[in-house]
């Protein structure tokens, strides 16, 4: 006997998503998913933003990590509130692990919130967490490459950062191919060329952010 | 390997339908997926391999429809077939386009076995 089925297969991960939205949205915390490479700079980029805006809101972050503590530590060390998701081997974030990470949190006291996702350039892309923008990072160790190698995470970013930069001169890192492949795949996305660790740039990229969150409360 | 996390889900959902359905055994499955998932056709094989071992889908056929890129231009209206990398409008160059195929993800049906029903219930 055949019969006809016609459901999504994300279809539990996307309805959870949407209600992790509806919440995050009622108590008008806007929220980031980071997606990059594994030591692309995802610790430092959330460290050296929530530094530059620090002032006008109060964060918090969840930390996805196959394994281990290091880097919610590292955040809760800056007194900014952290819950650690370890994923035992899952390579991406999943909607019902962001609604769990949720419920220890003071989302009355926090306006911004950072996902940092698993190291990973193709797992995370499709996954809905429940997000207001999605932000890829690049790091230039990686190479310019990376947006021909892995078109679909470029593809569904809001922002694209391109880290490290204070790194360009030792990798030959061809910024004119990196940018036009960035045109082709995402042309509306904004690129922000920043050194997390060494203050570049962060400036620029912190007053988009900002804007974006602006016009989420304006919307709320 | 989201292929994994996937196939969980289109196991799942699969066997309550054929559960609901009285059904003994999943002969088939039909999945669609756009080509812009990058799911791989062998890692879904192999994630289906080893998630439906001992269940109802065990041994069934996994039938996979990749769909490639499509999208429709907002400037000029020409609805254009593209590749992963491109979508910009090939008619007037508009980057204002929108996605219409490429990201399906759904199970479209199974074939499943049933119990021949008039046989086992009389006495
Ligand atoms: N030179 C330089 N090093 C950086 C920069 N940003 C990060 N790093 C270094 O890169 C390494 C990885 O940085 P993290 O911020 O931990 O990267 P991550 O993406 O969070 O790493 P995982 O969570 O392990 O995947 C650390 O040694 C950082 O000090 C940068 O802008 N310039
Ligand atoms: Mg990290
Ligand atoms: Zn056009």
């Amino acid at each position: 006997m055949e019969l006809d089925i016609g459901k999504p297969i994300m279809e539990k991960n996307d309805t959870i998503a949407q209600e992790n939205r509806k919440l995050l949205d009622e108590k008008q915390v806007f929220v980031i998913n980071l997606m990059a490479s594994p030591g692309s700079g995802k610790t430092s980029t959330i460290l050296a933003t929530i530094s530059a805006l620090s002032e006008k809101y109060k964060f918090a972050v969840i930390e996805g990590d196959i394994a281990s503590q290091v880097d919610s530590l590292k955040i809760k060390e800056t007194g900014v509130p952290c819950v650690q998701i370890n994923t035992g081997g899952i390579c991406h974030l999943e909607s019902n692990m962001i609604k769990k990470a949720l419920e220890p949190l003071d989302l009355d006291n926090i306006d911004v919130l950072f996902v940092e996702n698993v190291g990973n350039l193709v797992c995370t892309t499709d996954f809905d967490l429940g997000e207001n923008v999605k932000v890829v990072i690049l790091s230039v160790p990686e190479g310019d490459d990376k947006p021909v190698k892995y078109p679909n995470i470029f593809q569904v970013a809001d922002a694209v950062l391109l880290n490290k930069v204070d790194t360009m001169c030792v990798f030959d890192f061809d910024q004119d191919a990196f940018e036009k492949s960035l045109d082709d795949l995402n042309p509306l996305a904004p690129m922000f060329k920043i050194s997390a660790t060494k203050g570049e740039g962060v400036d620029d990229w912190a007053s988009w952010l900002d804007s974006e969150i602006e016009s989420f409360r304006g919307r709320n | 390997m989201h292929e994994f996390s996937l196939m969980d889900s289109v196991l799942s959902t699969v066997e309550e339908s054929a559960r609901q359905a009285g059904a003994l055994r999943v002969l088939s499955i039909d999945i669609v997926i756009g080509d812009l998932i990058q799911a791989v056709e062998e890692a879904m094989d192999f994630a289906f391999e080893a998630l439906s071992e001992g269940t109802i889908c065990e041994g069934a056929e996994l039938n996979m429809t990749f769909v490639k890129p499509k999208s429709v231009c907002q400037d000029c209206g020409c609805e254009f077939e593209h590749d992963v990398f491109h979508n910009k409008c090939p008619d007037c160059g508009s980057i204002f386009t929108t996605l219409i195929q490429g990201k399906e993800l759904y199970i479209d049906k199974i074939e499943v076995d049933m119990p021949d029903e008039p046989s086992n219930d009389q006495t």
